[in-house]
């Protein structure tokens, strides 16, 4: 068969196989020498974020791509002897884990292009990109699997590479300390997953998502392992009443691993809504779930800003920011979810409060990163992330002033960059559903502008400082990297209907539409 | 009452494991509350593939051919190798801590605040 | 510090003993309760047993942290190559192309209770023996990492 072919048939195989082998040779391309170890790393990357748009490009003209791992044919799903039964671990990669898949490649570039200059001082750089490898290998399982006990073990990948790289630099301590607290909480929440999985497998004998959703009677174990699910996912993402592990892990990683982790905490809220939407649907009660969603969102929003604004250190203070970001999200699909049974309000402002809520999720990963990003440059240069140290470094670094603006101006929701079309979505339909959440919504992005105007004066404006009389401006790779996702940022806020339109939409539709889901695997061959 | 037994050892392991991982000050003992943990999921899944009368499901020299169920065997396989994992990395992070300021109690080392 | 010449002898004695046991329950995994990770994890216990009854700066001499690294290496990018040879046949990525073959652990396996042949199974006993492999490197590396943690003064 010719290559493209062979691609486009094993590119769900291909997208965990490559990061995995890549991971594995780091050392040994370590060894040899760092230039070797660095085209290795690079080249690896651009494969994988090649595959992965493939991928995203065929299901998104296609439809939903199956692949079983060690059958005759890839998408082969059922054997003739077994039933009916699926009972091979199979890959379901429909539109909404398409759009999540290219949200990881799109930020994995840009980070490892940043990380190939910021940490070229550090020692100890093949375990470093072994875990990177590892914990990209982790979230593109997550969101492609259709097991549901794949997903436990993608999701265990995923903390324990997260926890190693969280854990970096061991020569200051309270590195570790911060990895410490996110690895117990991380793995009590991966225990508790563990008994929901035993549950589910109790009663129904499937662990294929689809054959749960198709046999779901929502007994009174299946409300006890919801509540299992929900809190574990939520307190992975950072949501409120368990958020304390995010100022800590995101502001003493490396700055390139903290933009990561956004997108790993973004795998963990899609693996909630993957559980919420296609395993339970319309068989639970919809409108008391997507009360708790949005109230969970609300909380997220409203503590994560207010425990921003006395923050001193300035990643502390973007990791508030990413609770608070994450608090939208919740809330758009929260009213999408409590508005599911009811078809003429899902169609009236149901399913523009999903869009909102999705299309705030990529626009989060690129904004969010991209401010990560400036701020480790700002550290890469003068050593240290106190506020009330910083001060007039806008006359040397000019590009990285330019990209810190671009992002701050997206994530308060200013016109033309991209927050502000995803912002407009949530507040349209939330005013729809309850006045009240809405105003909440819009007083939170004022404060956000506020904060973030309070940040931009401190750090870049104002006169010389003394002992920053010889800052030059970031390295070239670390340019490039921030300047991807600074350009991602304005096109989406200049084209944003193009966008909703063939990515935002149908990864919606897909989410929603369970029936759909359960004929993909099941249905057809 | 007595069928239920393996189901209330999960249950009385569940607790001890929470009230150690929750209650615990030094880090060993938080690991070791994590492993009870541990224990106790992988129990309630070979629990849950009990059959009336079954043996263990291998084929080699086996005596009858009604079987336990092998799926949550599996699945408690993998979950043992990342209680592996998980042990070898939060031992290697107390031994860093205790490299750092002399103890591995997590009251005196608490300095992340705000 | 240096156990007793009792403990040191019966060290001695036990570990091929505790080698041989890990490796045949290695390469049974397709028969017998095991595999590749028991195996491994027998084996690198064999390893701490030496570590325990000989002091660490004797063993650090005997057991050097790139030979198991490599060791470590070669058992993953076995593993990984052995699925991604099958996407080379024109197959699905860990399709078992061996079983039923006739070449190397080709035979058919007998339907229903048997007394066990081990020439059967396809790519499992390969993909056994290169987990084995890979998790003995990987525990005696964290195992030697962890006492040479503890020796120095300040990390």
């Amino acid at each position: 068969m010719t290559i493209t072919d062979f691609l486009f048939t094993n590119a769900p195989a291909l997208l965990v196989a490559i990061p995995l082998f890549a991971a594995f040779i780091c050392p040994i391309a370590g060894k040899i020498s760092s230039k070797v170890r660095n085209l290795w790393v690079m080249g690896m990357m651009l494969v994988t974020a090649a595959v992965a748009f493939i991928l995203a490009y065929r299901v998104f003209v296609t439809g939903p791509v199956l692949y079983v791992f060690g059958a005759a044919a890839a998408n082969f799903a059922i054997p003739l002897d077994s039933g009916g039964i699926p009972i091979r671990i199979i890959f379901t990669v429909d539109a909404m884990s398409a759009f999540m898949d290219i949200i990881c490649a799109i930020v994995g570039v840009s980070v490892l292009l940043y990380s190939l200059s910021s940490e070229s001082r550090n020692s100890g750089l093949e375990g470093y990109y072994t875990l990177f490898f590892l914990m990209i290998a982790g979230v593109f399982g997550m969101v492609s699997t259709g097991d549901i006990f794949n997903f436990f073990v993608f999701l265990e990948i995923l903390s324990l590479a997260s926890a190693g790289m969280i854990a970096y630099r061991i020569d200051g301590g309270l590195a570790v300390e911060a990895a410490l607290k996110y690895f117990i909480l991380s793995t009590l929440g991966a225990i508790f997953v563990l008994f929901a999985i035993g549950i589910y497998y109790g009663q129904y004998d499937a662990l294929n998502i689809a054959m749960i959703a198709q046999r779901m009677q929502f007994t009174m174990l299946d409300k006890i392992a919801l509540v299992l699910l929900v809190a574990a996912l939520a307190m992975k993402c950072g949501a409120v009443p368990l958020h304390f592990w995010t100022p800590d892990a995101y502001s003493l990683a490396p700055s390139s691993v903290t933009a990561f982790l956004v997108v790993a905490s973004q795998a963990s809220l899609y693996g909630l809504f993957r559980v919420i939407f296609t395993m339970y649907n319309v068989t639970m009660n919809c409108v008391t779930v997507g009360w708790i969603i949005i109230i969970f969102g609300v909380l997220s929003m409203v503590v994560g800003v207010t425990m921003a604004i006395p923050q001193k250190d300035v990643k502390r203070l973007m990791a508030y920011h990413a609770i608070s970001q994450t608090g939208y999200m919740l809330l758009g699909v929260g009213v999408g979810l409590a508005v599911l049974g009811n078809t003429e309000l899902t169609s009236a402002f149901g399913f523009m409060a999903m869009e909102g809520g999705i299309f705030h999720i990529f626009n989060h990963a690129m904004y969010k990163g991209l401010l990560f990003l400036t701020a480790g440059a700002i550290f890469y240069r003068i050593g240290t992330r106190d506020l009330n140290k910083m001060g007039g470094l806008g006359h040397t670094m000019k590009y990285t002033m330019i990209f810190f603006m671009i992002g701050a101006l997206a994530i308060a929701g200013i016109p033309p960059f991209n927050g502000f079309a995803s912002k407009l979505m949530i507040y349209e339909s939330v005013y729809l559903f309850n006045p009240l959440l809405a105003i909440i919504a819009m007083v939170v992005s004022i404060l956000t502008l506020a904060s973030f105007v309070k940040v931009f004066h401190s750090i870049f404006m104002g006169p010389k400082l003394p002992e920053y009389a010889d800052v030059k401006e970031a390295p070239l790779p670390m340019l490039i990297g921030m300047g991807i996702l600074a350009a991602i940022v304005i096109l989406f806020g200049l084209f944003p209907q193009p966008v909703v339109d063939i990515i935002v939409a149908p990864a919606a539709h897909a989410l929603i539409d369970q029936g759909g889901y359960i004929a993909s695997v099941l249905g057809g061959a | 009452m007595l069928w239920n037994l393996p189901f209330i050892t999960v249950v009385v392991l569940t607790l001890i494991g929470l009230v150690t991982v929750l209650m615990k000050k030094n880090i060993v003992k938080i690991l070791l509350g994590i492993n009870i943990l541990q224990s106790a999921a992988n129990l309630f899944l070979i629990a849950l593939g009990y059959r009336e009368g079954g043996v263990a499901p291998i084929f080699t020299l086996a005596p009858s051919e009604l079987m336990v169920l092998p799926t949550p065997q599996a699945l408690v396989l993998t979950s043992i190798v990342i209680g592996v994992a998980t042990s070898a990395l939060v031992l290697s992070f107390a031994i860093v801590l205790q490299k750092k300021y002399g103890t591995v109690d997590l009251d005196k080392i608490r300095r992340l605040q705000g | 510090m240096r156990m007793s010449r009792i403990v040191r002898t019966a060290a001695d004695l036990l570990y091929p003993a505790i080698l041989i046991f890990g490796l045949y329950i290695v390469a049974h995994g397709h028969l017998t309760p095991g595999g590749g990770f028991q195996g491994g994890a027998v084996i690198a216990t064999g390893g701490a047993l030496v570590i325990v009854a000989y002091s660490y700066k004797e063993v650090s001499g005997w057991l050097k942290k790139n030979v198991l690294t490599g060791q470590e290496v070669t058992g993953l990018v076995g593993f990984i190559g052995v699925g991604l040879l099958a996407l080379a046949f024109g197959q699905v990525f860990f399709f078992n192309y061996l079983a039923g073959s006739g070449s190397i652990f080709g035979v058919p396996v007998p339907y229903g209770i048997n007394s066990g042949e081990l020439n059967t199974a396809g790519i499992i006993p390969l993909m056994n023996f290169a987990v084995g492999i890979e998790v003995w490197g990987g525990l005696t590396v964290v195992i030697l990492y962890m006492l040479s943690g503890l020796e120095k003064e300040g990390c």
